[in-house]
């Protein structure tokens, strides 16, 4: 499981249960390295400010995370974490790599309407 | 005055973390401000294996324990904002965070840090993440029998190199010199390293491809020719650079970019002290940005406890 104070992702099931439950949703999918926590804390952070977004991770070696690495707007990925974002259960947006604050509430901002 | 602090730390690293510990257990009124992520370059270092007293641990883990002694002691933390204006040169010092609040304080210390430099060729930002990455740790992992370059001449480069074999059919170290400049070591495993190739005097001036990242373009230094090569991904080590655009004009800068302070880890400038990363020195090491953080804390607080002493004879009088 990762360590970070966001909810966690830890199955198929469960993911389709936040999509179901959630119409803004935010999954950062990586391990415990240096790409990845920055995005964690910012979304950390960010979880009060967006009170209408639904964050939450999901660990990238877990093998139900297929769900995550196998969707079509991650192909071609190859940079930890990949991060999802749903609106509706769709996917509106992924990015790979690094992200800033500012580039994540940007995206926020562009697919569910600011906060 | 809810807003005013005695010591302003610019900086959530090892040596802001380390200042704030000091300040706030001397009972001195502490703010830490951070534009990137608590840790700053620690977070990078999947294991730390010579920090004193610790056996190993990742750079995660400890940026998470300094945070939260400083926390503990009473420091008030604000990371992940951006500094919109800085005012360091008169007796108040201010600094304004997301263009709408401002800080101000008597004291404030400078601990940046650094970031890694990027080579700022077309095609960079386009497939960063899509076959660019600056961590193979992370990212080793998606190049299994694929062939990629490693750019720089350092220990990062050289060491990283190495390590990519794991994954990596071949790499290929492309980098500006006819020499390295990483220890002796990791260049003689380097060369002895059936996988690992080296294009020296070049470096790539562009990236191309469609969905992810397929080619480079490299130029030979010397002689100015440029080729074309196929490749799956690229990894960049080729240093830091540190976190003072801002300070440009206002403090004493190396023309590098690092700040110059003396043995009290003060800038010259009445009230201002740098630490870690960000200032001129030899060695960067977590326990060297830890050791700064304290002197620079240390001297702070001498000159926070002097004005509060001056004030207070002045109120008497």
């Amino acid at each position: 499981m990762l360590k970070t104070n966001l909810p966690h992702i830890l199955s198929e099931q469960e993911h389709s249960q936040f999509l179901a439950e959630n119409e803004n949703l935010m999954v950062c999918c990586g391990r415990m390295g240096p790409m990845c926590i920055p995005v964690y804390e910012a979304m950390e952070e960010l979880t009060d400010e967006y009170p209408g977004v639904k964050f939450a991770d999901m660990e990238f070696d877990s093998p139900d995370a297929r769900v995550i690495r196998n969707l079509p707007e991650c192909r071609g990925f190859q940079g930890l974490p990949f991060v999802v974002y749903y609106k509706n259960g769709k996917v509106v947006k992924a990015t790979s790599s690094i992200q800033s604050r500012e580039q994540i509430t940007s995206i926020l901002d562009e697919q569910f309407g600011g906060k | 005055m809810e807003n005013h602090y005695d010591v302003i730390i610019i900086g959530g690293g090892a040596a802001g973390m380390s200042a704030g510990i000091y300040l706030s257990r001397a009972k001195v009124k502490t703010l830490i401000i951070n534009e990137g992520t608590i840790g700053g370059q620690m977070v990078l270092t999947h294991e730390i294996a010579n920090y004193p007293g610790v056996e190993t641990i990742s750079g995660y883990e400890l940026a998470r324990i300094m945070k939260s002694q400083a926390l503990k002691f009473g420091c008030t933390v604000k990371s992940n904002v951006r500094i919109t204006e800085l005012n360091i040169t008169g007796s108040v010092k201010s600094v304004t965070i997301n263009n709408k609040e401002t800080f101000t304080s008597d004291g404030i210390i400078i601990a940046t840090g650094g970031r890694p430099r990027s080579l700022g060729v077309k095609g960079e930002d386009d497939f960063k993440g899509r076959g660019i990455s600056y961590c193979a740790t992370c990212d080793g992992d998606f190049f299994q029998d694929k062939e990629i370059i490693v750019v720089g001449g350092g220990n990062s480069a050289l060491e990283e190199a190495v390590s990519l074999t794991k994954y990596a059919s071949k790499v290929t170290i492309v980098h500006q010199f006819d020499h390295f400049q990483a220890f002796e070591q990791y260049i003689e495993d380097a060369k002895n390293n059936p996988r690992v190739e080296m294009i020296m005097e070049s470096r790539i001036i562009e990236f191309a491809g469609n969905e992810k990242l397929e080619k480079v373009k490299i130029e030979n230094i010397s002689t100015g020719a440029v080729s074309e090569k196929e490749i799956d991904g690229v990894f960049i080590f080729i240093g830091y650079e540190p976190n003072t655009g801002k300070l440009k004009g206002v403090l004493n800068l190396t023309p590098g970019g690092e700040i110059i302070v003396d043995a009290a880890m003060h800038t010259g400038v009445k009230g201002v002290w740098a630490a870690g990363d960000s200032i001129a020195k030899r060695f960067r090491q977590v326990t060297t940005a830890v050791a700064d953080g304290t002197i620079a804390a240390l001297s702070a607080a001498e000159y926070i406890n002097s004005l509060k002493k001056e004030l207070s004879l002045a109120a008497n009088n």
